[in-house]
């Protein structure tokens, strides 16, 4: 913001005391009200609001405290943001406008706040969708967000919150699109996004100690999808775990295992398997929550499955 | 007793209801025994009670996150309120709701939402679906202001007026969206009611915290559903004396000023109503026996819900 006059940030809350569980704290009062702003509980029209500065020049950052709400602006980013550029033939302008969410789950938050529904956008034409696993490439996704000319989807998740580890000073870009392997391996390779990484990277010290080394790539965004990056791994390893923090059925994991086959078929030695959350609600309690919910011990045993 | 000194009384059992639950879910709440978040009516009680008063036990009732109040008032199941903030089988949802989306279809609560706005259309569906059947209920759908920012109400409430439903948009006006406060989100007091066109939509603004004049407007607005004049409009001023969510004493500093808040608690909707009651006649004894009855309640529910076993993971697919 201090670098780029045009960026500003609007959502509900994040001038208040919770401040977006802190990712906004202090902006108010370093860029003032005017760049900083809490807005009425309309997200259909101020979508459209933060769509319409963006493509007269502005950067709106239109942030959401829980992806679920996304569903009421759905018209305005799908139908408009993300068409915007494209219907006029590239004569009506960008649309730089990055909306945040951020998913979240537990504490009995139930069906309508815990959903993961960056899948969803997934299926968008104009769209990118991002999904940061760690400190450093929340800053470097955001900056790389803000520096795109198009409409950024970014799906924060409220566990990588607790995460720590180095965020370098100063403005640096994690190009959208492009994954990255966290952990070399030669037996199994998972794929995985935002708090699944965290999850991946656990399982993978598990495997170890059963002789299984598992190679650990973070995809860093939905879309555009770096299953080039996946598919290489999978000719050295010959298996293909993806782990999403969403649902399968349609979505980030259902894509990636459509775009492997597609281009390394042959390198299958087990058939692909995706770990996701069920095709079900969300429930409230917590004995249901802990059920389902994927656990590193349910994931360890379903990818020790592919080695007979 | 006089018609008026009974039917206060009333009132002030259902409010007192809902405040003794709520205080006790907040001493309650620290053990953590209760993992779900929790949005109370502390001060919102006359609007719930009011309203529902108004309405016969068939009628419908829609409401939000902020739905212990109306769930009560309305008749809702103690028992399975509290064992479903338990996060057990034996709650409204069994376990899978969570407070914000307590359910008891049989007492004529049709179900919280959590997405604020999400219950405007749905409701004035249902009261579509009580015209088309000629079925003679009303349905009340309470909302906050928050929700009055959402364009869903200005929709639903055309479409009602439009079909000149049984219905009535209960605004209840707590000053408060989360830490926003309405002068943030709207630009005058009542903007959704500037404009209206008084021989389209009966609408009106009143004292929220005065459950008599509640429950006198509703019973208009009843009167008027039932015989086919179609949808009102009550925005009920109020205030909501508890944070967002979670024990009262858990609400983050620096939203809003104390000394409102100092105000808000004089102006105690249980409180008033007993004084006039007192002024009215009514003996101590009265009172006192309505708390022990309430005490005695509140502690067997919250046996209840401790005795109830978790559901199991199979349960996990018995919705669907
Ligand atoms: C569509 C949507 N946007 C944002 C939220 C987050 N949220 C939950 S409660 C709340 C405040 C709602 O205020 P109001 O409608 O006045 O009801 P109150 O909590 O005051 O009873 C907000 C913003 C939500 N649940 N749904």
């Amino acid at each position: 913001m201090e670098a780029d006059p045009s960026v500003f940030v609007m959502g509900q809350g994040v001038d208040d005391p919770w401040a977006m569980f802190g990712t906004t704290s202090g902006l108010s009062g370093r860029f003032g009200p005017d760049r900083v702003f809490d807005t009425p509980l309309s997200e259909a029209a101020l979508a459209g609001v933060a769509t319409g500065a963006a493509i007269c020049g502005l950067k709106p950052v239109y942030m959401h405290n829980r992806p679920d709400f996304l569903l009421l602006a759905m018209d305005q980013i799908a139908n408009h943001a993300a068409k915007w550029t494209q219907m006029y033939g590239g004569r009506a302008g960008k649309v730089p406008l990055v909306v945040w969410a951020c998913t979240g789950r537990g504490w009995g938050a139930a069906a309508q706040h815990s959903q993961a529904l960056h899948g969803l956008f997934l299926h968008v034409p104009g769209l990118k969708v991002v999904l940061p696993s760690s400190p450093g490439d929340a800053k470097g996704l955001m900056l790389a967000a803000l520096a795109d000319p198009g409409p950024v989807m970014v799906f924060d998740h409220r566990d990588n919150f607790r995460l720590t580890g180095p965020v370098p000073e100063g403005p640096y870009f994690t190009p959208i699109g492009r994954g990255i392997i966290r952990r070399a391996g030669r037996h199994v390779t998972l794929a995985a996004v935002s708090s699944a990484v965290v999850m991946a990277l656990g399982a993978a010290e598990t495997l170890k100690e059963k002789g299984i080394e598992a190679e650990v790539v973070d995809l860093r965004s939905a879309k555009p999808l770096d299953a080039a990056l996946v598919a290489e791994s999978v000719r050295r390893t010959g298996r293909l775990v993806v782990m999403d923090t969403g649902y399968p059925a349609g979505g980030l994991a259902a894509e990636l295992v459509a775009r492997v086959a597609e281009a390394a078929f042959g390198a299958f030695l087990a058939p692909p398997l995706r770990i996701g959350i069920p095709d079900l609600s969300v429930p409230a309690s917590p004995t249901l929550e802990a059920a389902y919910f994927p656990s590193k011990g349910g994931v360890v045993r379903a990818i020790m499955g592919l080695f007979g | 007793m006089s018609l008026n000194t009974r039917k206060s009384l009333g009132l002030f059992r259902a409010m007192l209801r809902i405040r003794r639950v709520s205080e006790a879910i907040e001493a309650e709440y620290p053990e953590n025994s209760m993992p779900t978040p929790v949005h109370l009516s502390t001060g919102q009680e006359a609007v719930s009670a009011g309203v529902c008063a108004a309405l016969s036990p068939s009628d419908m009732v829609f409401a939000t996150h902020r739905c212990h109040g109306p769930y009560l008032a309305k008749g809702g199941d103690l028992n399975a309120m509290m064992a479903e903030l338990f996060g057990k089988s034996g709650g409204s949802s069994g376990g899978f709701g969570g407070s914000m989306h307590l359910v008891d279809r049989g007492a004529g609560f049709m179900g919280g939402s959590a997405i604020v706005g999400g219950n405007l259309g749905i409701a004035t569906g249902a009261a579509l679906a009580s015209r088309m059947k000629g079925d003679g209920r009303v349905t009340a759908v309470f909302f906050g202001d928050g929700a009055a920012d959402q364009g869903v109400l200005y929709e639903s409430v055309n479409f009602a007026v439009l079909k000149k439903l049984p219905i009535i948009y209960v605004l209840e006006n707590n000053g408060f969206s989360v830490c926003s406060k309405v002068s943030a989100r709207q630009a005058a007091p009542s903007v959704f009611l500037k404009g209206v066109d008084k021989r389209l939509l009966k609408a009106s603004s009143i004292d929220g915290n005065d459950a008599v004049a509640v429950l006198a407007l509703a019973e208009r607005a009843v009167k008027r559903a039932r015989a086919g004049q179609g949808p009102s409009f009550m925005e009920c001023v109020t205030y909501r004396i508890a944070g967002h969510a979670g024990p009262a004493d858990w609400d983050v500093e620096g939203y809003r000023d104390q000394k409102e808040l100092v105000r808000w608690k004089r102006r105690c909707p249980v409180q008033r109503l007993k004084r006039r009651l007192v002024k009215q006649g009514v003996d101590s004894d009265v009172f006192s026996r309505m708390e022990n009855e309430t005490a005695a309640e509140i502690g067997a529910a919250f046996d209840f819900a401790r005795k109830s076993p978790l559901p199991d993971s199979s349960d996990l697919f018995q919705a669907t």
